[in-house]
């Protein structure tokens, strides 16, 4: 084995900043979410739409942690985890929709249309995010530094 | 073989046959939505590992774009995730 198939990164776990980052971001939101997904769907609609953001948080933390964990052993399982961990989380994420989609609280177009809503617009905005700051979390310039790039 | 195919349909009733068709339909969407971001996925993951072994003090950047890449893959898949559970489930 070559040694390039050892390189590993021992560096912060970004994925997880993002995802946290993410979580922290869909939390002011999440009332408004829930009552328009009531407004339109009802009580049972309210409750999935809510279990729709409880699982696209649990799916972004799911990758982050494989992301990052493999990350840090070699660089070569990262293609494994990412790969791996998209046939897991589909498995996983279609195992949990099966076994609540008999329960009453449960409406399954809000389910699945506030799933989509939720997992693109929070991409969206932390893409908006990361762009701005040309970093990642870990990195994102102070206000000093970048006054002082101005000058 | 024909007039067996003509037999089973002669008795099946019209709803449980649209129900298979409509089985078949979802499983293969689901199946067929997965592919493409597999591929996507693979894709992106390959590019950052190559990034990240030819620039190795920019890994926690290709790291934070990677994984924004890979959820916006992913996003293919559910959206065909959704059109099964809606076609299956609803």
């Amino acid at each position: 084995m070559s040694g390039e198939l050892l390189t590993r990164d021992l560096g912060p776990a970004v994925e997880a900043e993002v995802a946290a980052d993410m979580a922290k971001r869909v939390l002011p939101v999440l009332p408004v979410l829930v009552l328009v997904a009531g407004l339109i769907w009802g009580p049972d609609g309210a409750a999935s739409g809510l279990f729709a953001v409880v699982l696209v948080l649990a799916n972004l933390a799911l990758s982050a942690a494989l992301l990052g964990g493999a990350a840090r052993i070699s660089l070569t399982l990262l293609m494994v985890a990412a790969l791996g961990g998209f046939a897991l989380r589909l498995f996983l994420l279609t195992a949990v929709v099966y076994l609540v989609k008999d329960q009453s609280w449960v409406d399954i177009t809000a389910l699945g249309f506030t799933l989509i809503i939720t997992h693109l617009g929070l991409l969206i905005w932390e893409t908006r995010h990361v762009s701005a700051s040309l970093a990642y979390p870990g990195l994102k310039p102070t206000p000093s530094k970048l006054a002082g790039g101005r000058r | 073989m024909l007039s067996l195919i003509g037999h089973f349909f002669a008795q099946t009733a019209p709803d449980e046959f649209l129900d298979g068709l409509s089985a078949i339909g979802a499983g293969i969407g689901y199946g067929a939505a997965a592919i493409g971001p597999g591929i996507g996925i693979g894709i992106v993951v390959g590019n950052a590992i190559t990034a990240m072994a030819r620039q190795p003090e920019s890994a926690g950047m290709v790291r934070t774009t990677m994984f924004l890449g890979i959820a916006f893959t992913e996003a293919l898949a559910l959206i065909g995730f959704v059109v099964f559970i809606l076609i299956k489930f609803a």
